[in-house]
């Protein structure tokens, strides 16, 4: 009796060689990036300005998130030539260590996100928001007017960054005691734009170098 | 017949029935959301700055509604069903079939109450809020779990190869679901994953390919791998290359997550590793596809009139192209365009509408009519959903294809200076005409549900007629 025989009328033994089976593909691309060095690269003093979002920042990416901002913008630049001159320098893993979830994206319905911080004005990203065709005509994003009333509920904020405190994100106690009140009476928008003006600032690229091995 | 089969009525078809009663309520729904925001991305007014209707919100509650409402209610259905037929014993509990039913249409309701209100958790196809996940693991494991039983219970020697696939699809999706799901809750709606960037990319999209890979895709063979050689009344056609196609599709398709990953911040090596067993998985899919139509030979003359094969066999007909495009999508150098594009939107309504939607229509309308014991109300309006399926989900695809091929070829144009050509405004507006075609084809699969659904309801109606009665005597 073959060995696919047996399986095929032993339950137990083919469930088992099937989560065997699953396993692999799995594990062999999965575990390394947790012990490979350079996944994630390594930047010197002079370049890696990386923290942990502030309060206001964390709570505006939670809005991002919550409106599903990712179903048609990427925050991942890739190594191209257009992409440099469109959207700036590639992105590096380095720059979302921070991010639960990751927010990279799979489309671009509307253009790449990751550098999009200080290349437009607070003004203009407000207006933009409230009502996208004012600004672009040929935009097919939804407004959201309707962040400039609802206010940030600052009475999660300190949970929040507890929590992603507890998966890896280093805030400090002083982080946790102001949490509540620098988000205190901000409307969702200030939040939300709080986060957008830091996508893509928080490292010094230094010209020519290759940053991905 | 077997001397050990139990009569009809010791099978339990009544879970079956509602299963699949419901998953055309929601092929309906779901076709209903999907087409809605394929007119927000044509009219964005659509949107109406109202926050609940808006499509980064509707997306989702889009996908889930197809992939677990209507996919996941087809696969409980086909799988109760095909179970007890191929072991010839009934469920081993009929009561955990029952807490299977609520239990996912409870996860359905509090998809439907918690997307428009944007409580997410932001992963792709994995978006529902944790305690939302924790019922999906739960409801899984019962269904895992009663499934296995009742094979434990057979009176066949061999399990059959459309279990096999079930199988594989029950035990992967549990792996899968409960990795990628790992958060650490904030309070009762919201919560952040535990992984990060890099990390949390890799793992969603191992989680996000095999969803496909394993939910619509062995899932759904295993519905083909009964439904098939029920409807054609002949064997499978090659015993061996179900065998290979089993096998190599559960090793190979957990590879393929990487390749969505391709020129990212992602280690060059995974991104690579995966394109590989990407091009590979052609063979298995191709293997099973031709298994599948090759079932048919000798008796191709039954397409003619036999309106359930012809969904089943055109479904495999997009499945063989399907698995044809994804390969090639993922060869670097063709990915370096496709990505971020439409092309992506149109290989997944490839495989969606065509082969996952063709063969989960064709598999219902034949439990309908074995289970109501009567032929359906109209044969000739199962041919009109059969060709405005088909034509819909043409339409939508070539739209898709050229809308995602011109993107990727307008944001890349440089002139002789080296300057971009378009800006990105200019590529959203080249859109329009194919965002307007796209949501034509939608329609023109969402009239196409609501035929069935009228269908099906005329035909359970008749059925608890006295006359029907009778008629099934």
């Amino acid at each position: 009796m073959s060995f696919q025989e047996k399986l095929e009328k032993n339950i137990w033994g083919l469930m088992i060689m099937i989560a065997i089976v699953v396993s692999i593909g799995g594990i062999v691309e999965i575990v390394p990036l947790y012990y490979l060095d350079n996944t994630i690269e390594k930047l010197s003093q002079e370049e890696d300005s990386i923290r942990p979002y502030t309060a206001l920042e964390q709570e505006g990416r939670d809005i991002y998130v919550r409106e599903g901002c990712y179903t048609c913008h990427s925050q991942m630049i890739r190594p191209f030539r257009d992409e440099k001159e469109r959207y700036g320098h590639y992105s590096l893993a380095a720059e979302s260590k921070f991010d639960h979830p990751f927010q990279w994206g799979s489309k671009r319905t509307g253009p790449d996100l990751a550098r999009v911080g200080g290349k437009y004005s607070t003004e203009w990203q407000v207006k933009h928001l409230v009502n996208p065709r004012s600004l672009v005509p040929e935009s097919v994003m939804p407004g959201y007017p309707f962040l400039l009333e609802q206010k940030v509920d600052d009475t999660l904020t300190e949970r929040k960054l507890r929590a992603l405190a507890k998966v890896g994100v280093p805030y400090t106690e002083e982080d946790f005691s102001t949490a509540s009140s620098s988000v205190q009476g901000k409307s969702e928008m200030e939040a939300l734009v709080a986060y957008l003006q830091v996508l893509g600032t928080m490292v010094n690229f230094q010209e020519g170098k290759d940053y991905r091995e | 017949m077997s001397g050990t089969r139990p009569d009809e009525q010791e099978y339990h078809f009544d879970v079956v029935k509602w299963f699949a009663v419901a998953a055309v309520i929601y092929l309906v729904v779901g076709a209903l959301v999907g087409d809605f925001i394929a007119w927000e991305l044509a009219f964005p007014a659509l949107n109406f700055d109202n926050q609940y209707l808006s499509f980064g919100r509707i997306r989702p509650l889009h996908t889930n509604a197809v992939i677990f409402a209507f996919g996941g209610c087809t696969l409980f259905a086909t799988g109760y069903y095909i179970v007890q037929r191929t072991c010839q014993v009934p469920l081993w509990s009929t009561k955990m079939a029952w807490f299977t039913f609520w239990g996912w249409n409870a996860v359905i309701v509090g998809a439907v109450i918690t997307f428009p209100l944007g409580l997410t958790q932001g992963k792709e196809y994995a978006e529902l809020i944790w305690p939302l996940d924790i019922l999906i693991a739960v409801v899984w494991l019962a269904f895992m779990g009663n499934f296995v039983m009742t094979i434990v219970n057979r009176n066949v020697s061999h399990i059959y190869v459309a279990n096999w696939f079930f199988l594989g699809m029950m035990v992967m999706i549990t792996y899968l679901h409960v990795v990628n799901s790992l958060a650490i809750p904030v309070d009762l709606t919201h919560s952040y994953s535990i992984y990060s960037g890099v990390h949390d990319a890799m793992i969603q999209w191992w989680w996000g390919h095999n969803a496909v890979g394993f939910f619509l895709t062995a899932g759904f063979l295993g519905i083909m791998y009964y439904f098939v050689p029920k409807q054609a009344d002949r064997p499978v056609f090659s015993y061996r290359l179900s065998v290979l196609h089993f096998w190599a599709l559960m090793f190979g398709y957990v590879w393929l997550g990487a390749h969505h990953l391709q020129y990212t911040a992602l280690p060059d090596w995974a991104g690579s590793l995966g394109a590989a067993v990407s091009l590979a998985m052609i063979i298995p899919s191709w293997g099973g596809a031709i298994n599948g139509v090759m079932t048919l030979s000798g008796a191709w003359n039954k397409l003619r009139d036999d309106y359930v094969l012809r969904f089943l066999i055109v479904s495999l007909a997009f499945y063989a192209m399907s698995t044809f495009e994804g390969p090639v999508m993922s060869i670097k150098t063709v990915n370096a365009l496709s990505h971020y594009t439409d092309w992506t939107i149109g290989h997944v309504h490839s495989g969606a509408l065509g082969w996952v939607a063709m063969v989960s229509i064709g598999a219902i309308y034949h439990i309908v009519t074995k289970l109501w014991h009567r032929e359906m109300y109209s044969v000739s309006l199962v041919n009109t959903h059969f060709w405005i399926h088909t034509i819909g989900t043409i339409i939508y695809i070539c739209a898709m294809w050229v809308s995602g091929i011109m993107q990727g070829l307008m944001w890349r144009a440089t002139d002789e200076y080296g300057n971009l050509v378009y800006t990105f405004a200019e590529s959203v507006s080249a859109m329009h005409p194919y965002y307007v075609l796209r949501s034509v084809g939608g329609v023109l699969v969402l009239i196409g549900a609501l035929m069935m659904l009228y269908n099906v309801v005329q035909t359970i109606r008749g059925a608890k007629s006295p006359v029907a009665q009778a008629a099934r005597v």
